[in-house]
């Protein structure tokens, strides 16, 4: 496939969704916050199934009827799971195990397929850890391009894996989907995966700025993308693929952490396309900032 | 090479892993013997069960099951006729051969997500623990001033520190030559941080950050010891009970479906009471007749009066007295030192008695209202004397038993004291339960979708780079087998956040052939010739592929350093799973394009 689509000259349009998206995410973030999962609200939840469908009303007045006030009754993959989410405060551990007998006492068929509860302190401390985890990374990440690129490029990376977690992170306040581990899990795979495409399109604008002289830059960027178009969009494709094959078929526990992957693949995919090229663009790249390669850069580029 | 460790490793997980019950002796003390093992091989084969064999296994007795109902079946036959005494716990026994065991190979661990099980994580409350050292800290000094005409005008303990003033400068001087004397410990560093006010003959003392880390050891490592024994009873085959951090400890019991049974027996607290040997005076009422816990003692009656019980035990370790015989050291906190001051007054010359408090589960064989056999478990108490000793003096917070026979007797004996009671409460601040049937639909659901993903993949490639495509799908294939190898070797444990990992890793695998092959097309379209345009696309693309997932990589690290259970397992997959598709992908497809076209005259070339 040969690709010749001058996607610099659509950059203000893609600058505009960026930033609208952008700002829905971090407005939604601002106002209505993220529906922590359990992991970092602490709580008790319970899942358990019954033989016929689920009748919730009769168990939400089960745990009215025992003392429970602030908790919640959903079905959970089909009609027959149901998965009760009780906020409390106390840490207390016991809950899971009380409302398991009262659900038992009031119908025998009822099978327990998981109770989790985490306690107060270890929600908050799963939470610090968490955005900590995120800053390390993107830190880490910024040493290496710069290291290994310049730091032009490790800006543009960062700003565009910033870009992509912000607007996850936006998603998933806007549509109230629940934010446990494994989508945290997600969101640093994402970070991987979204790096993987800019550092492929960072490399390629590298060595075309490097090797052909007295182009505009934003001709030497646009190529550079169509170069790469196929293969980002292969790679895009097949991790796609799997991505769905899990989402359609790896069961409830994991439709949030493939969701979050997929929601970041794409996001990934258009960020490594504009938002990498633009900061570049942007912070003016020139020929002459490649000009002195690191010793290390040289090395590899000579390889035949 | 490479290929041939990683599908040799990843064999074990080809053989099915049999259904099988272990049979260990409730003593633990004891290992499974011959007797054992007969009266097993016995049992099974009057029950007629599919028993495919009866074995010792270190210290166990293991009996394979051709079906899991046998394996039902063979447990509940088995707990009817040995009851309590011995433990038979549901197993799966790895079927790996012998030559692969040999050279280390295994299955991979299953998580408990998806082997269904409990994970508890507890918290020790070292607070708890420091203010009881801190009590009796503040009571042996009181004694020692008192004993060393020490006049000491009020004596306190504030929040985290104990607070004495003195009479006289004297009184000051003197009591802080002792608390520096006090203060030299083998190691150099302090065990208190002091603050003395001349002026006012006032000494602060709070525990140093050393004693306290060393306070918080002991605790956790106590709590630790107590928790293994005690998981032990539940008969689970392969549990962890582990540190975590600092003050935490990590319980995983695989396999258990009653969390409030496992619970239960986690939390007991077995207990110790000190009472006095009853005299021939003693009325009848007043005194009770205990077995000791060594058999070959027989019994002794001890006063029904508890002098002091279990929780006021904070330390006992055991060491030699001035002889050089074996002796156990034992330190009760304030309110039990004054207890204890109280009832050994006076009675210098008996014998003291150490009793050993245990809950302990019984099952009855009954049968319930239809006829059918059914085991009941009742819980009842058991007391045995575990040390009766003469009182030499008036004993306080700190005293010490002698004439406890060999050294190892000795350290037995302080175990036990300790294991009596946990050095610091603990509470439960985390608990997960997986049902063994969403354990099973897991696993079922994770390979459904690496099968679906795999194919999907496979399918496309082909479809879109034809033999190259082919290639790499070989190398992909080999990519998961690698994986599958390497995670077995290395003994890392698979959760579902792991197998959606391996899922990943294959849609993200064949990024760097996609890289390689892309780079072969434009080659050519330079008007290379086809030989020079292969080389050229794999050396020109392998720098990219390093860069890119060295990024990834990074990332993947950062989360294993912040995760836990699960998500560990999705980073340690992901890690595998990119060091091991850099190298299929890049050598593993270079060998397989090289021997389609290597010295081979190609006119054209299909990318």
């Amino acid at each position: 496939m040969n690709f010749n689509i001058p996607f610099m000259s659509y950059r203000r349009y893609a600058t505009m969704a960026s930033l609208v998206l952008l700002i829905l995410s971090i407005g939604s973030l601002g106002f209505k916050g993220l529906n922590l999962g359990l992991d970092f609200s602490g709580g008790t939840l319970i899942e358990v199934s019954y033989e016929e469908a689920a009748d919730l009303i009769e168990i939400r007045d089960l745990m009215t009827d025992n003392g429970f006030d602030d908790f919640q009754v959903v079905n959970f993959g089909s009609n027959s799971h149901v998965l009760i989410k009780v906020a409390d405060k106390n840490g207390n551990s016991q809950l899971g195990d009380v409302i398991y007998k009262f659900l038992q006492d009031a119908d025998p068929s009822t099978e327990l397929k998981r109770i989790e509860f985490v306690g107060p302190q270890i929600g908050t401390e799963l939470r610090d850890q968490g955005g900590l985890g995120m800053l390390v990374a993107l830190g880490m990440i910024l040493l290496y391009v710069a290291f290994r690129f310049q730091y032009k490029f490790a800006l543009g990376a960062v700003v565009a894996l910033a870009h992509d977690v912000v607007i996850i992170f936006g998603l998933f306040s806007l549509f109230s989907w629940d934010f446990d581990l494994t989508v945290l899990a997600a969101l640093l795979a994402v970070i991987g995966y979204s790096l993987n495409d800019t550092i492929v399109v960072s490399d390629r604008i590298r060595e075309n700025f490097r090797g052909e002289r007295g182009f505009e830059p934003h001709e030497i960027v646009n190529r550079s993308i169509n170069q790469t178009l196929s293969r980002t969009l292969i790679t895009s494709l097949t991790t796609l693929l799997v991505l769905l094959a899990l989402f359609f078929f790896g069961g409830d526990m994991i439709k949030g952490f493939s969701q979050a992957l997929i929601i970041g693949v794409l996001v990934g995919t258009y960020s490594s396309i504009y938002v990498v090229a633009n900061m570049l663009l942007g912070m003016s790249l020139t020929q002459d900032d490649l000009a002195i390669p690191e010793p290390e850069g040289a090395e590899f580029d000579d390889m035949p | 090479m490479v290929l041939s460790i990683g599908i040799i490793y990843s064999l074990p997980n080809l053989y099915p892993a049999k259904p099988a019950i272990q049979i260990a002796y409730t003593d633990s003390g004891k290992s499974a013997d011959q007797i054992l093992l007969n009266q097993v091989k016995v049992i099974l084969e009057d029950q007629s069960t599919g028993v495919e064999s009866v074995g010792l296994k270190d210290n166990n007795i293991v009996a394979k099951f051709n079906s899991f109902d046998d394996q039902l079946a063979g447990k509940a036959a088995l707990q009817k006729i040995l009851l309590d005494e011995a433990i038979v716990a549901l197993n799966l026994e790895p079927t790996t051969p012998q030559w692969l065991r040999n050279i280390g190979g295994g299955p991979l661990k299953l998580g408990l997500d998806l082997s269904g099980g409990v994970h508890f994580l507890l918290e020790v409350d070292i607070d708890s623990a420091l203010d009881n050292r801190l009590e009796s800290l503040l009571n042996e000094y009181r004694k020692k001033f008192r004993d060393d005409h020490i006049n000491v005008e009020s004596s306190r303990k504030d929040n985290k520190d104990l607070i004495f003033s003195f009479a006289s400068d004297e009184d000051y001087n003197k009591a802080l030559r002792i608390f520096n004397e006090d203060n030299i410990t083998p190691l150099g560093t302090p065990f208190f941080d002091l603050t003395a006010n001349s002026v006012r003959n006032l000494v602060e003392l709070a525990y140093s950050q050393s004693a306290i880390k060393e306070i918080r050891d002991y605790a956790v490592g106590q709590n630790l010891m107590t928790l293994r024994n005690r998981v032990n009873e539940l008969g689970v085959s392969e549990p962890i009970v582990q540190r975590q951090g600092s003050s935490r400890i990590v319980v995983q019991l695989p396999g258990v479906q009653d969390t409030t049974a496992a619970k239960k027996i986690i939390g007991k607290t077995a207990n110790l009471e000190f009472r006095l040997e009853a005299s021939s005076t003693t009325s009848r009422l007043r005194k009770e007749e205990f077995d000791w816990q060594d058999e070959r003692m027989g019994s002794a009656f001890l006063e029904k009066n508890i002098i002091v019980a279990g929780e006021r035990v904070t330390n006992a370790s055991s060491g030699f007295d001035e002889s050089g015989f074996a002796q156990v050291n034992i330190t009760l906190d304030m309110q039990g030192g004054r207890a204890m001051q109280k009832a050994t007054n006076g009675n210098i010359g008996r014998r003291l008695g150490v009793l050993f408090v245990e809950q302990k589960n019984k099952s009855v064989l009954t049968k319930d209202a239809d006829g059918n056999d059914v085991i009941e478990q009742t819980s009842y108490i058991e007391k045995e004397i575990i040390s009766l000793a003469t009182v030499q003096a008036v004993l306080g917070t700190a005293f010490r038993i002698t004439g406890v026979g060999s050294p190892q007797e000795a350290s037995e004996l302080a175990l036990l004291l300790r294991a009596g009671a946990l050095a610091a409460p603990m509470k439960f601040v985390e608990e997960r339960t997986v049902g063994p049937s969403l354990g099973k639909e897991n696993i079922k659901l994770g390979v459904r979708s690496i099968i679906i993903g795999l194919l999907s993949v496979i399918a496309f490639m082909f479809f879109y780079y034809r033999w190259f495509g082919f290639a790499a799908n070989i190398a992909l294939f080999a990519n998961v087998v690698l994986i599958t190898g390497f995670m077995s070797l290395l003994g890392a444990t698979l959760t579902l956040p792991g197998i959606a990992g391996i899922v990943l890793t294959i849609g993200m695998a064949v990024d760097a052939n996609v890289l390689i092959f892309s780079r072969i097309r434009e080659e050519l379209k330079d008007g290379k010739d086809p030989q020079t345009a292969i080389q050229e696309g794999f050396s020109r693309a392998f720098v990219t592929i390093v860069d890119a997932n060295v990024t990834t990589l990074i990332a993947s690290i950062v989360l294993y350093a912040i995760g836990t259970g699960p998500v560990k397992g999705f980073a340690i997959t992901l890690s595998i799973g990119i060091l091991t598709s850099m190298f299929t992908a890049i050598l593993g497809t270079r060998a397989i394009v090289n021997l389609m076209y290597g010295n081979k005259n190609i006119k054209e070339l299909r990318v």
